[in-house]
């Protein structure tokens, strides 16, 4: 289990955070705060409100109908939310990768390469896709093919495909919304190492339901139930001696 | 157990009873379809040469041709498409990505299914009260086009929003979250993933258009035409008139004619088919999936 070495400053952080979905609440009065260059997990039984929660921190609940948000989301700072605020540009610097790969249909060079291109990114293209793809692990493998489709890879590497697309635009956080669900474990092992190397330049924050990955990966973990958090703390805490009895009965398997 | 072979031998013969009347459902069609190439084809092979494809209409059947009709074809469906392309496209993508859902939106929706059944003479009587007599555009090549546009926009916009629906939401999702704009997302991955479907809907309804007589007759485009139109203002004929003209006269040699017409009407919708074909795997060859 990860020691948290420190506790970093934080980069981002909610304050009594409620999000409706016409009439449900689907999170409810959070208030937490993510440390820098750390892996955050977001644990709890489906439908407790982990990925709208996620999606809270890079404006992608707009695309939901009927979404709305209450309270403040702060980036260094700075409200998400706040009027002047362009969602466009929060999303450029809060990378995403989600719960099922999902490439563009173009080749490899262009998925990485898009991102960049269309934010303004001039300089070398070619340079920019080939660090991208080394960082997300998968230059080896790909550096022959990158005008083969993205879609004709396999599901992992698809996915740290997907990896290397949001890491292309350099941004400072990476959410990830249970990355691993939809792979083998041979490639989440090589996701959950690809992580630590990850989290040396960026801050992560990733949903799970698999406990033992949350366990495994993260420095710090909250526990969400029916919208609320229950528990914020560094993991090894969470999982050893967690304040909360609902919590324990979540990680020692009683429930969830 | 005997029971049991019982009923599995009558739910076998049930089986079969409905493969064989599906598949008669399919040969009434084709056989139909055959029927009617072959009587067309027997009728007005013989009168199918060169000369009847660049002669004018004429009183005497030996020296009559489509020149007319056909060039009228041809340009009534080039401004056609001019018209209804951009607006049926531009219509369904605001429909199916930028509109919110709300009573508005109903109520386009319901009214553009609507149109879609709406019989072409109504258009046809549209066409005439505003692009003829109120816009003065009188019985050109305009209106007939600009008619036309109105018939097929409805089916139009609904192919492709059905091809635009068809794009995965995770495509705009990933799009969006590298930062891309509204446009920048339909321009760069939602238009090129639905391009192909939007093709096929889009020849579709411009093959509609092709064969539409009512609306022309309507606008009172012209039925004997000896000059080809050398712009969207002049009047035209075109191949259904064409037909309509020669199959409601008496002497056999004008039914003849109108066969050798429809051949030539069938052959220019298969070439649009095969056009669209071509684009449509061209364009699915630039996408990667």
């Amino acid at each position: 289990m990860n020691h948290p070495d420190r506790k970093g400053a934080s980069i981002l952080e909610t304050q009594r955070l409620t999000i409706r979905y016409e009439t449900t609440e689907a999170v409810q009065d959070v208030s937490l705060a993510i440390p820098e260059h750390q892996i955050t997990a977001i644990i709890g039984p489906s439908g407790c409100g982990k990925s709208t929660l996620l999606r809270a921190f890079n404006r992608m609940n707009d695309f939901i109908p009927g979404a709305a948000t209450q309270g403040r989301v702060l980036y260094r700072g700075e409200d998400l939310y706040a009027r002047e605020v362009d969602p466009v540009e929060v999303r450029r610097r809060i990378g995403m990768v989600f719960q099922k790969p999902n490439p563009f249909p173009r080749s490899i060079f262009k998925n990485v390469s898009w991102g960049p291109a269309i934010n303004g990114v001039r300089g070398n293209l070619r340079e920019l896709v080939e660090t991208a793809l080394r960082k997300a692990a998968l230059w080896e493998e790909v550096k022959d093919k990158l005008n083969q489709s993205g879609l004709a890879l396999s599901g992992g590497q698809q996915q740290r495909l997907c990896i290397a697309r949001a890491i292309a635009l350099e941004p400072e956080i990476i959410l990830m919304d249970e990355p691993c669900s939809a792979l083998d474990p041979a490639s989440t092992a090589r996701i959950e190492d690809l992580l630590f190397e990850l989290k040396q330049r960026y801050t992560i924050v990733i949903v799970t339901h698999n406990m033992q990955q949350a366990a495994r990966v993260s420095d710090w973990t909250a526990f969400l139930s029916r919208g609320r958090m229950v528990e914020f703390g560094p993991t090894q805490d969470i999982f050893t001696r967690p304040k909360k009895r609902e919590t324990e009965d979540y990680v020692t398997g009683k429930f969830g | 157990m005997g029971i049991v072979s019982h009923n599995l031998v009558r739910r076998r013969q049930l089986g079969s009873l409905f493969r064989v009347l599906f598949l008669a459902a399919t040969l009434v069609g084709v056989v139909l379809l055959a029927l009617l190439l072959v009587e067309v084809l027997r009728h007005g092979l013989g009168w199918l040469n060169l000369q009847f494809l660049t002669s004018y209409p004429s009183r005497f059947p030996q020296q009559a041709g489509i020149k007319a009709a056909l060039w009228g074809t041809i340009w009534l469906i080039a401004l056609t498409a001019v018209f209804s392309i951009p607006i049926g496209i531009g219509a369904a993508i605001y429909l199916e990505e930028y509109a919110r859902r709300g009573w508005l939106s109903t109520v386009i929706e319901i009214n553009i299914s609507n149109l879609a059944g709406t019989p072409s003479i109504v258009y046809g009587i549209l066409g005439l009260a505003i692009f003829v007599r109120w816009l003065g555009l009188g019985r050109s090549l305009l209106a007939g086009a600009l008619t036309m546009s109105l018939l097929i926009l409805p089916v139009t916009i609904l192919a492709a929003r059905e091809a635009l629906r068809a794009v995965p939401a995770s495509i705009r999702l990933a799009s969006f979250a590298l930062g891309a704009t509204q446009w920048q997302t339909v321009r760069h991955h939602v238009l090129p993933a639905a391009l192909p479907g939007i093709l096929t809907g889009v020849i579709l309804s411009l093959s509609r258009a092709i064969g539409e007589t009512a609306p022309l007759v309507m606008l009172g485009a012209l039925m004997y035409v000896a000059f080809t139109p050398r712009g969207p203002m002049d009047p035209f004929s075109a191949l259904p008139l064409q037909i309509f003209n020669w199959s409601s006269r008496p002497q056999a040699e004008f039914f003849g004619l109108a066969a050798a017409a429809i051949i030539v009407l069938l052959a220019v919708l298969l070439t649009m088919n095969a056009a669209a074909i071509l684009i449509r795997y061209r364009s699915q060859k630039k996408l990667r999936w």
